[in-house]
């Protein structure tokens, strides 16, 4: 998936991150996930009369987490905003958030800037009911509001994106950051990550942006490829049919694949945003600000740095194993064990031959200790197996239906040992020659690709254990052909 | 009916003042309110009158002064993040127009 | 015998402590008078036969021990129905206590009713209530002022010996003033709004209405205070002394041209009073001297811009989804938000929602929000310079006397006109109170009626403001009561 032909593509993404605070973003509820509706809310977050919000501290704090993590300048003085609108999920006819002085701005992740962080409070959910849920003839929708007043930081980047596989490998880069931080679950099916894509494209070398498109409802990283790829392909046979892309919203179906319009609402963007009266500004000290400093972890992008300069670790290879939060830990318990064997082999056997293993055995496949990922390289590296050997012994420590658990014993088990007694290989070598005449007759006349029966013949016969690099100067010293 | 009020000062660089009926129609929609049309006249005599005594404002000198939204001279004003109990489902909801299985009952915005 | 009506709430609570009023005799004389009551000043009463009982147990150590308070219907009251004179409330029973309220119950007080109001606190005459107008207990056919109406009447005509209110650009102060009663709104921020149903978030100052300056205090004293539940709320750094002080030798009061002399449709009768009141605190050794605040004349300007964004914002929540009233019949959510809305809220209230929307809507916010914010800088910097030169700024309370009902219902602007000398001290946040400075015949002639003097200070002088209030009570030495007459 990629941007049609004769275009360039300009792509910008908002992304929400749910809060894993204790509590809503202006009252004591309780977050929650999956319960009865309407059971965490109190006359706060139900916008009853008279009632107030009161920021909470740890939402402040996770806050200048995520936006230190991406680089950000904190403002000084940040305010709150009401952006009113009506909807049944937003309880006082407006959201508060923040507008024109955002928590942080400026930062970048990456190599894509970042232009806003901000903190505001999530809407409440709606069922809309069909047929069976009709009153007086029209349908209707079930307001739950647990979710209401939910902490959210809203990340807007610029529009620094050029390609929808890169607009995804960013967003999974992002969740991994913010998954470091431990302030979210970034859960895009469960909704505690969604990301938002603003897409236009213009002829390559154009300095105006084209008008933009905005994609929502995008929630696995795949579908936001998907439909960033869709929408990108929509635009380009508009402009292909001597048309115009018109502003507009599109809601992506998982289902279909396809980009729906929503009806555009003709009030719908007229927010009149005012400072939130009864809110006082945030103004982070420097200890607030030490003290979120000092909270973050080493981050993706650092640890990919780290890998390349440390290790020697290929930057194709670092960027998986830092991006992947879970990989990454794995490939650091691997380097613990692995005295010897160089972190660059152990880092293409995590992201290689074991991440295939675990691929293919999916869910159900066993952990592989990462004392036992380094004994299979290790074993490898010092010619005692193969490398097809290798792979086999780690299919078999993943392969749920077998029952070993230890490296050794597979090779044992299964005879995987190289035939390293040169006399023994030697032996087989000439066998093979003999068995494949015609094949060792082109070889001697000069044509070394040739090779391939000859070699195939000694694998066959040593099922694997031979040494590739070790058989092909046996064969050719043989037929005089090195 | 189409009223003008006159915007009176010489510095005045913007159209103000003038709100026609549509424009009442539009405020009332974005405030959500049905307004009968005996509600649009008069809203569309008062509101002129009114903004034109506010726009009095425009005989002032503000260039460089900062907006005042606060009086209150407080910042980080904050909450420690530990859950209170939440209100009992069925206290909340008793008051509701048209409560429906613990939720709340709306007419359909698809609709 | 005297009668236990007369009584101050300080007066009282003395008597109950020493044991020589029962707190349930004065309860009940207070419950009997307010259910007789001919005012329209309560939209909810306490039984008078002792229905809800509860708190008549005298606490220990409480400074207001069995004394009623009236408490206007904008503040929410635990399973007491709160209706913030709205038919869109009608029926709704919050379900918690604002902390103002709570305070006043915790120092010992009993809510004695919930009192009429111009609906979400939006008018100075009390006639845009949606359960019918409070008619002033010194003349009937005429109204006690706005939007705390019901509870200045209820004070004034022995309904109650004491009432809070809520004042966002007068509205404890013009009321005080027409009734003939004291009138205190605090700094912004002194006392908590947490469960006081928002008109203006950031001009909304609860504030109270009393016989004398003592009893504001005393009611101060009690309800001041950091709240948790109101980030905007600091208390009073010190507390409230109780006033006591009889003379004002070395203070000096600045007299502002603009909000007297120079104000717009100033009765003469009014100026006469306010110039007698001048009088005697020169008498009473106070230096008295004119005062420029060059920008208080567009305060109102600012005002009606400022308080209906944020009102169009605070009423949003009014939309028949959670509580309150819903329009019945087929409708689609556009239509249920319209129709409920058309039929929950009076002219005003739509008035200013429309006035206040259209302010913030696109294309707007800079010529009318973003000016009125400066505006308002400019009339902060106007008192700050004004406090460097005086300890206290005075001007008449209200231009007129109580006008006749019906009066200004026609014309939005002579309305707001009511508010001229009150909205530029909300816009800066300073305690102001108004105290009875006598009686004046309205222009053109009529009955006698109660003229208010407003006495304003810096922020969070309340307790300097109540002893200059004090000494100048006490040399007014007003003492007429409300005949009850008209209509
Ligand atoms: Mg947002
Ligand atoms: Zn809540």
């Amino acid at each position: 998936m990629s941007v049609p032909s004769g275009y360039e593509a300009v792509i910008g993404l908002e992304i929400h991150v749910q809060l894993s605070t204790q509590t809503k973003m202006f009252c004591g509820c309780a977050l929650s996930f999956g319960d009865q509706p309407n059971v965490h809310t109190c006359p706060v977050c139900l916008a009853h009369p008279g009632t107030l919000p009161v920021v909470n501290e740890r939402a402040v704090r996770y806050a200048l987490q995520i936006a230190l993590a991406l680089g950000c300048e904190v403002a000084p003085r940040s305010i709150f905003h009401r952006k009113n609108y009506f909807y049944p999920d937003s309880p006082k006819g407006y959201q508060i958030s923040q507008y024109d002085i955002p928590l942080a701005a400026n930062g970048s992740l990456a190599g894509v800037r970042i232009h806003r962080v901000h903190l505001e409070e999530d809407a409440a959910k709606m069922v809309h009911l069909g047929e069976s849920g009709r009153i007086h003839g029209s349908a209707a929708s079930l307001v739950d509001f647990n979710r209401g007043g939910t902490p959210l930081v809203e990340i807007v980047t610029e529009p620094d994106l050029h390609d929808p596989g890169e607009a995804r490998q960013w967003a999974q880069l992002l969740r991994t950051t913010v998954e470091q931080l431990g302030v979210s679950d970034v859960n895009m099916e469960e909704g505690s990550l969604r990301c938002d894509a603003n897409v236009s494209i213009r002829p390559p070398g154009a300095e105006e942006l084209g008008t933009k498109t905005e994609l929502k409802n995008m929630n696995s990283f795949r579908f936001l490829e998907r439909g960033i790829a869709a929408e990108l392909e929509r635009q380009a046979s508009v402009l292909e049919a001597g048309g115009e892309v018109a502003q507009e919203t599109f809601h992506f179906d998982p289902r279909t694949g396809s980009l729906t319009p929503l009806r555009s609402k003709e009030y719908a963007h007229d927010y009149r945003y005012l400072p939130e009266p009864d809110l006082v500004p945030l103004a982070p000290t420097e200890q607030m600000l030490r003290e979120a400093r000092e909270a973050l972890p080493e981050l993706p992008d650092q640890r990919r740095r780290r890998y390349e300069a440390e290790f020697g670790v290929p930057e194709v290879t670092a960027r998986q194993l830092a991006f992947d939060a879970e990989l990454g830990t794995y490939f650091e318990g691997a380097l613990e064990a692995g005295d010897g064997v160089e972190p660059s082999v152990i880092a293409n056997w995590v992201t290689g031959d074991l991440a295939a293993a675990r691929r293919h055995f999916g869910a159900d496949g066993r952990e592989v200790a990462p004392a036992h990922l380094v004994a299979v390289a290790r074993m490898v590296v010092e010619k005692r197996i193969t490398h097809a050997s290798g792979r086999e012994v780690l299919d078999a420590l993943v392969d749920p239906g077998s029952s070993i658990g230890d490296p050794e014993e597979v090779v044992e088990s299964r005879q995987l040992a190289a035939v390293s007694d040169s006399s023994e290989l030697e032996a087989i070598v000439e066998r093979a020659i003999e068995a494949e005449p015609a094949a060792a007759e082109k070889v001697r006349s000069g044509n070394p690709k040739a090779i391939g029966p000859i070699v195939g013949a000694v694998m066959r016969e040593t099922k694997g254990r031979a040494d590739g690099g070790e058989v092909t100067r046996l064969i050719r010293e043989k037929l005089g052909a090195a | 009916m189409i009223l003008t009020a006159v915007c009176r000062s010489a510095r005045c660089t913007y159209d103000q003042g003038v709100i026609d009926r549509d424009q009442v129609l539009h405020v009332a929609r974005l405030a959500r309110l049905a307004l009968t049309d005996e509600e649009i006249e008069r809203m569309s005599g008062e509101l002129p009158a009114i903004l034109e005594h506010v726009e009095r404002m425009n005989e002032l000198d503000l260039d460089g002064v900062e907006p005042t939204s606060h009086v209150v001279a407080l910042e980080n004003v904050l909450r420690a993040d530990e859950p209170r109990p939440s209100w009992e489902r069925d206290r909340i909801l008793d008051g509701a127009p048209d409560p429906s299985g613990g939720a709340f009952r709306v007419p359909s915005p698809q609709a | 015998m005297t009668d236990v009506l007369e009584l101050t709430a300080a007066q009282a609570a003395r008597q109950i402590e020493a044991g020589e009023l029962g707190a349930d005799e004065y309860l009940d004389a207070y419950a009997e008078a307010a259910a007789g009551e001919e005012l329209n000043a309560y939209l909810w009463r306490e039984d008078p036969n002792g229905g809800r009982g509860g708190g008549r147990d005298r606490p220990a150590d409480a400074p207001l021990g069995g004394v009623p308070v009236a408490v206007k219907d904008l503040f929410c009251t635990e399973d007491v129905p709160t209706t913030a004179g709205s038919r869109i409330l009608e029926g709704y029973r919050p379900p918690y206590t604002a902390t103002a309220v709570r305070k006043l119950t915790d120092a010992g007080a009993l809510v004695l009713g919930k009192t009429n109001l111009d609906e979400f606190g939006m008018g100075s005459s009390n006639e845009n209530s949606g359960y019918g107008p409070v008619l002033n207990p010194w003349d009937r056919r005429r109204v006690p002022g706005g939007s705390s109406g019901g509870s200045a009447a209820a004070v004034a005509a022995r309904l109650a010996p004491c009432a809070i209110g809520t004042d966002t650009g007068g509205s404890v102060r013009q009321p005080a003033s027409l009734c003939g009663i004291v009138g205190l709104k605090p700094t912004y921020g002194a006392i908590s709004r947490q469960g006081m149903i928002a008109f203006a978030s950031s001009l909304d100052q609860c504030g109270t209405l009393t016989r004398d300056v003592a009893d504001a205090a005393l009611l101060l004293r009690a309800m001041e205070g950091r709240d948790r539940c109101d980030s905007t709320s600091v208390g009073i750094e010190g507390g409230v002394e109780l006033p006591s002080r009889e003379d004002l030798e070395g203070l000096r009061f600045g007299v502002p041209r603009e909000l007297s002399a120079d104000a717009e449709g100033l009765e003469a009768g009014v100026s006469a009073a306010f110039e007698r009141a001048l009088g005697l605190i020169r008498e009473l050794g106070g230096e008295v001297d004119e005062c420029e605040l060059p920008h208080a004349a567009h305060g109102l300007s600012a005002y009606y811009v400022l308080a209906p964004a944020e009102a169009s914002a605070n009423l949003a929540r009014y939309d028949g989804v959670r509580f309150g009233l819903r329009a019945d019949g087929d409708a689609d959510l556009l239509n249920m938000y319209e129709r409920t809305r058309d039929a929950g809220f009076g002219a005003e209230v739509k008035r200013r929602i429309m006035l206040g929307t259209y302010a913030l809507s696109s294309g707007y916010y800079e010529a009318y929000y973003g000016r009125a914010q400066r505006v308002r800088t400019r009339i902060v910097e106007d008192f700050a310079g004004a406090f460097g030169r005086f300890d206290y700024l005075v001007t008449p309370t209200s231009p007129t006397v109580a006008f006749e009902l019906g009066a200004r219902t026609d014309s939005p602007l002579a309305m707001y006109l009511s508010d001229y000398c009150t909205v530029p001290m909300s816009l800066a946040g300073i305690p102001t109170i108004s105290i009875p400075a006598g009686l004046a015949e309205p222009d053109g002639g009529g009955p006698e009626l109660p003229v208010g003097l407003q006495i304003a200070a810096p922020a969070f002088a309340e307790s300097r403001l109540l002893d200059a209030a004090h000494a100048i009570e006490g040399a007014i030495g007003f003492d007429a009561t409300p005949g009850l007459g008209g209509g």
